[in-house]
């Protein structure tokens, strides 16, 4: 086995559960330049919590995602104008309490960062994150809003984020918070008490493809262990277990949800990325338009499709893809085995003319083809119960 | 788990069980444990040559590829063929049932290079160390 090399733990950056996280026994990783929990053995592994959350409920620390705050500055609608002009979707058709997905544009097209963007008030953004590219987009933000009259804060270092998720998340939640839940759709949000602190902002929102909420409170590290330790709490009874970032990883890709560095970056624009229904050309200029709508009508030239592995062998990020001829035609962007499918799945970039369902594709694997074909995505779906059945995705 | 004491072991985590020139291969508990759930194994058909420090397999978690390297110089003469559909008893028997190869040694004093289990134990001791300086 190659040696793992760890990098000095003094130089990455640590939530305020890193301790806890700890003493638990999770398995860390240097993730984005964050010491992270990437599974936990004490819940079973990896796979193991992946199926938690399919089947119940998990909870994660996403406190390394970052938080940016645009508000008004002196006249209303400063920061309505800023938001619309550093990200794609129309933020304007936000209601106060509820989020959407989005993302903001470098001049060409191209990924800076993809975002939630929650509507606090009239005029009061919040958008959420990327860990990794936490600094960038700050600048990003702060450089492209001088012109607005709106006030932009970083709050990521205000927030323990934890995202319990999975089918029972409501359940667990509810024990704990006196707020209405089933009165949040999913991809809006409220403030209420949670664990007893008053005012914490309580969002339908995720990345696992399951029902789920993330809750943002205080990141001193005594109030952050004591929210985590409450949920769990509350959980026991729904087989709750703490989540690494690994079967994040899983639990994203099976429901075909982009992560930066791999589906979308500052080489890959809106169209390819398959994410135009989030792009709203409709409502006037914003940074990158000009240049998602040259490339809509050159034509795309490359498409993410989803593979599955018809041969044994798992696809992995960066690996080539072939034709039938053995040309090399595009490549693995995200690939893994399917705790949920029990299959080898993976997100691939090809030209357009291998994109339909059923198309061979071989997948390069230590030098010998492995044979794919190209499938349906998202590859996992959950389930529309009639208790949720209202909660449709706010495109 | 307990690291045998005649087993030799490898810095990249493999194990030896050698009786002369025969030799058995596997994957230590720290190694299985580094991985994570194991679910993918490749292994070189018998006949296949082993030099020391080459890759001769592949074992694959959910999240990592990780290569295998040959402790000593040989020739496989079998792969542990039940690891191709049941890959998860890595985990739990990795210096037992779930070895990789066995192999006829071109030259068993190689492994006097290797660590015995007191040392690789310390060697482990101190990588944990640094994990959690």
């Amino acid at each position: 086995m190659e040696s793992v090399t760890t990098p000095p733990i003094s130089e990455l950056r640590k939530t305020a559960l890193n301790a806890l996280h700890r003493r638990r026994g999770a398995k860390m990783v240097n993730f984005g330049g964050w010491d992270m929990p990437v599974e936990y053995p004490s819940s079973g592994g990896l796979i193991a919590e992946h199926k938690a959350v399919r089947g119940s409920v998990g909870v994660f620390d996403v406190s390394h995602m970052g938080d940016i705050r645009i508000r008004s500055g002196a006249k209303l609608r400063g920061a309505l104008a800023a938001v619309q002009h550093i990200s794609m979707n129309d933020a304007s058709k936000l209601a106060i309490g509820q989020a959407h997905y989005s993302a903001m544009l470098y001049p060409e097209g191209t990924f800076v960062d993809d975002v939630i963007v929650h509507r606090l008030g009239e005029d009061d953004f919040l958008l959420v994150i990327n860990a990794g590219t936490r600094e960038k987009d700050i600048n990003w933000v702060r450089a492209n809003t001088r012109g607005f009259d709106c006030v932009v804060e970083e709050l990521s270092d205000a927030y323990t984020q934890l995202a319990i998720q999975g089918p029972r998340a409501v359940d667990v939640l509810r024990k704990l918070t006196d707020t209405d839940l089933s009165a949040i759709k999913n991809y809006w949000f409220t403030h209420g008490t949670v664990c007893g602190l008053k005012n914490t902002l309580i969002a339908r929102t995720g990345y696992t493809g399951e029902d789920g909420f993330e809750i943002y409170v205080p990141s001193d590290a005594a109030t952050s262990e004591k929210v985590w330790n409450q949920v769990m709490e509350a959980g026991r009874e729904f087989g709750i277990i703490p989540c690494g970032l690994g079967a994040r990883n899983t639990l994203r890709l099976e429901s075909k949800m982009a992560l930066y560095g791999h589906e979308i970056s500052d080489k890959i624009n809106v169209w390819e990325a398959g994410l135009d229904r989030y792009c709203k050309m409709e409502k006037g200029d914003f940074i990158g338009r000009a240049a998602v709508e040259r490339a809509k009508a050159a034509g795309l030239t490359r498409t993410l499709i989803g593979l599955e592995m018809i041969d044994r062998g798992i696809a992995r990020d960066e690996y080539p893809c072939c034709n039938e001829a053995g040309e090399a035609i595009g490549v693995i962007t995200s690939g893994s085995p399917s705790p949920t499918l029990g299959k080898n799945i993976a997100l691939a970039y090809v030209p357009p003319s291998y994109s339909a369902v059923g198309t061979v594709l071989y997948v390069e694997i230590r030098n010998q083809n492995c044979k794919a074909q190209v499938v349906p995505t998202p590859f996992y779906k959950r389930p529309k119960l009639a208790s949720t059945s209202n909660a449709t995705k706010t495109a | 788990m307990a690291y045998p004491k005649q087993y030799r072991y490898t810095k990249e985590h493999e194990w030896v069980d050698a009786r002369g020139d025969l030799a058995t291969i596997g994957i230590t508990d720290y190694a299985q444990h580094e991985l994570g759930d194991v679910v993918f194994v490749e292994l070189p058909k018998p006949g296949t040559k082993l030099e020391t420090g080459k890759t001769f397999g592949t074992v694959e978690s959910v999240k990592a590829v990780s290569e295998i390297y040959a402790p000593a110089s040989g020739e496989v003469l079998e792969a542990n063929a039940e690891l191709h559909n049941t890959p998860e008893k890595l985990n739990t028997d990795p210096h037992g049932a779930a070895w990789l190869i066995k192999a006829r040694l071109t030259n068993a004093s190689e492994l006097n290079g290797l660590m015995d289990a007191a040392a690789y134990e310390a060697y482990i001791a101190d990588k944990g160390k640094e994990a959690s300086a």
